[in-house]
């Protein structure tokens, strides 16, 4: 297990490496100066050289990547010269709203996702089956920004059950939270939903086949034990993999909806930095957001590997 | 046997060999149903905007945001812009914004993919590029790009094109590891041919259908980025139409005109679906195993 865990984990280095330069090098493709394309218009020649100065953009390039990346391995991101604050401090004000976005909008997922693929898996071929992967396939093809703005329209502008924008934080208490997260929530975990659903019946359809699904059939197992304890536990493996690869579309899809619903999270951060050239926040949310999303992959990895012993002993 | 036998009976087996690919065809519902809504909507971004008797640009005060009615089928926007004329066009930007990242994602993808499939070092370095970018979510690297490059549909094109190539990198490695491995590329080597006429004329030539079948993909997920980016405002500028600059200015006005909402999407999602299934369908079509194993199970 040690071996496996050391793997993985040296395997990340090249996958860090590749990351911070591509995420470094963001700013050099900006044509021209981009210290001129901040400054605006109106910016002199000295504002201009100032700034280059400043942010060390006069430098030679691998000396500038050098530069930000041990900062980044010191935890300093930098600041942004637009809202007179670190990178940093930036992002610890932004990313309670969208970490708590995100984890609401994968637990509805999971609610809904899972009985529904386990009852198409069970079903399979009859009415339930098909239309539970109807709707599945029209979740596929429905981004979570535009279910978002449907569920406004919906609940928020005529039946005005919910707020349709604002947000208050989970120290204001669990409800006025939660009121604010519902449609954003929804929208993202309805979405993500559609794909586990169709992850978990093709799953359970492969497991439910297997001769120890039969054995515990004939010795007058209750078809529930059979379906939740014989047959999901080892058809989870791969619902768990799908779960950490499409986290990053949960993130993403989170920066989306976040600016519907006017919540105050990474995603109005890094769209406010975009319309103000800010680069050192985008490089700093980006960076983060990745960095999330390639820990909880890593996560995903090691739990996988100690559930499932041929997977750590496969990489010998 | 008469020559002319062997002609006519080769004839006869390609006919059925055709009656019986045109019947798993017409079988595959999904994949009729989806190239059906690709062609429809082909159709709309095509010819489209020479039907539509609008100005999408033509501004009229006095006529803005009014509800779907007979002058206005889909309604007018903030502008007094006919929707229905601004959807047509915009199908136009975003079909070929969605066509143009598909096609040069899968050159760059098939390009990569072979290569790295072929040589080992150059593999190691393009694999360990491709594993990085893809890291990084999506429409995240694309916000960012978008931010340094600049709004316009070009720039648009080149930051989905750079996020969806190394997903396309690994799909035609990944086929072209099996392929490499088969006994008549043995045989090629062993007739002396050279590197690039087995890589080309051998290998890519057959992983085209699962390039194929995942560019369907990438072109559905195109769109759907491109409406995404826009409708941040970080991708195609106004006054030019496009499915989520329509939803962009649909949002600001969502209590008064849900019109502005609704139709753009709808147009997203029926175009998006019928892409998947046309993917899912081709995968189906051009791999029977699959849909065999499928059966059996």
């Amino acid at each position: 297990m040690l071996v496996y865990i050391a793997k993985r984990l040296l395997s990340l280095i090249p996958v860090l490496f590749v990351v911070t330069v591509a995420i470094f090098l963001i700013i050099h493709l900006t044509p021209g100066d981009p210290a001129a394309a901040m400054l605006g218009i109106e910016a002199s020649e000295e504002e201009i050289r100032a700034l280059n100065e400043q942010l060390g953009l006069n430098r030679p390039v691998h000396e500038q990547y050098m530069h930000w990346v041990s900062g980044v391995l010191r935890g300093d991101l930098g600041d942004s010269i637009f809202m007179r604050q670190s990178v940093g401090q930036a992002i610890v004000e932004h990313i309670g709203p969208t970490l708590s976005l995100a984890i609401l909008g994968q637990a509805i997922a999971l609610v809904l996702a899972i009985p529904f693929g386990m009852i198409a898996a069970y079903k399979r071929g009859t009415a339930v089956d098909y239309s539970l992967m109807g709707v599945s396939l029209l979740g596929l093809a429905i981004p979570s920004f535009l279910l978002g703005l449907f569920l406004m329209l919906i609940v928020g502008v005529q039946l005005q059950w919910l707020p349709v924008a604002g947000y208050e934080p989970l120290s204001k208490g669990l409800w006025e939270h939660l009121q604010y997260l519902i449609l954003p929530g929804l929208s993202l975990g309805a979405i993500q939903a559609a794909l586990i659903t169709r992850m978990t019946r093709s799953s359970m359809l492969e497991i439910l086949n297997l001769n120890y699904i039969k054995t515990a059939r004939s010795k007058g197992l209750r078809e529930l034990t059979v379906l939740t304890k014989h047959a999901f536990r080892n058809a989870f493996l791969p619902i768990l993999t799908v779960i950490g690869q499409t986290f990053g579309t949960l993130v993403t899809g989170a920066v989306v909806v976040e600016s519907i619903f006017n919540i105050p999270g990474l995603g109005q951060l890094i769209l406010n930095s975009v319309v103000r050239r800010d680069f050192a926040v985008i490089q700093g949310v980006v960076l983060i957001v990745t960095l999330i999303y390639v820990g909880i992959n890593l996560i995903v990895d090691l739990l996988y590997g100690a559930v499932d012993p041929r997977v750590r002993l496969d990489r010998k | 046997m008469a020559k002319e036998n062997i002609i006519a009976m080769s004839r006869r087996l390609k006919k059925e060999q055709r009656a019986l690919r045109f019947r798993r065809f017409r079988s595959n519902y999904g994949l009729v149903i989806g190239a059906v809504l690709f062609a429809l909507f082909i159709l709309i971004a095509a010819i489209g905007p020479y039907l539509m008797p609008f100005d999408p640009y033509a501004m009229k005060v006095t006529e803005r945001l009014q509800p779907p009615s007979g002058a206005h089928l889909l309604g007018t926007d903030e502008f007094g812009r006919d929707l229905m004329t601004r959807i047509v066009y915009g199908a136009r930007v975003s079909l070929s914004v969605g066509l143009v990242v598909s096609l040069l994602s899968s050159l760059l993808g098939l390009v990569i993919g072979i290569y790295a499939s072929y040589y080992k070092t150059l593999d190691h370095i393009l694999m360990r590029i491709c594993d990085g970018l893809i890291a990084i979510p999506g429409v995240l690297l694309a916000i960012a790009l978008m931010a340094a490059l600049g709004a316009s549909a070009m720039n648009v094109i080149i930051a989905l094109t750079i996020v969806f190539t190394p997903n396309i990198a690994r799909v035609v490695r990944s086929s072209a590891l099996v392929v490499r491995e088969q006994t008549y590329i043995e045989a090629m080597h062993a007739q002396g041919a050279s590197d690039s006429r087995i890589l080309w004329k051998h290998i890519a030539v057959n992983t085209l259908s699962p390039l194929l079948v995942q560019a369907t993909f990438v072109f559905a997920e195109a769109i759907i980025s491109e409406a995404a980016l826009s409708f941040l405002g970080a991708g195609i500028p106004a006054p030019e139409a496009s499915w989520g600059n329509i939803l962009h200015a649909g949002k600001l006005v969502i209590y008064k005109a849900w019109w502005m909402v609704v139709f753009p999407g709808v147009f997203i999602i029926l175009s998006v679906l019928g892409l998947n299934l046309l993917g899912d369908g081709l995968r189906d079509f051009l791999d029977p195993r699959v849909k065999l194993k499928q059966k059996k199970s």
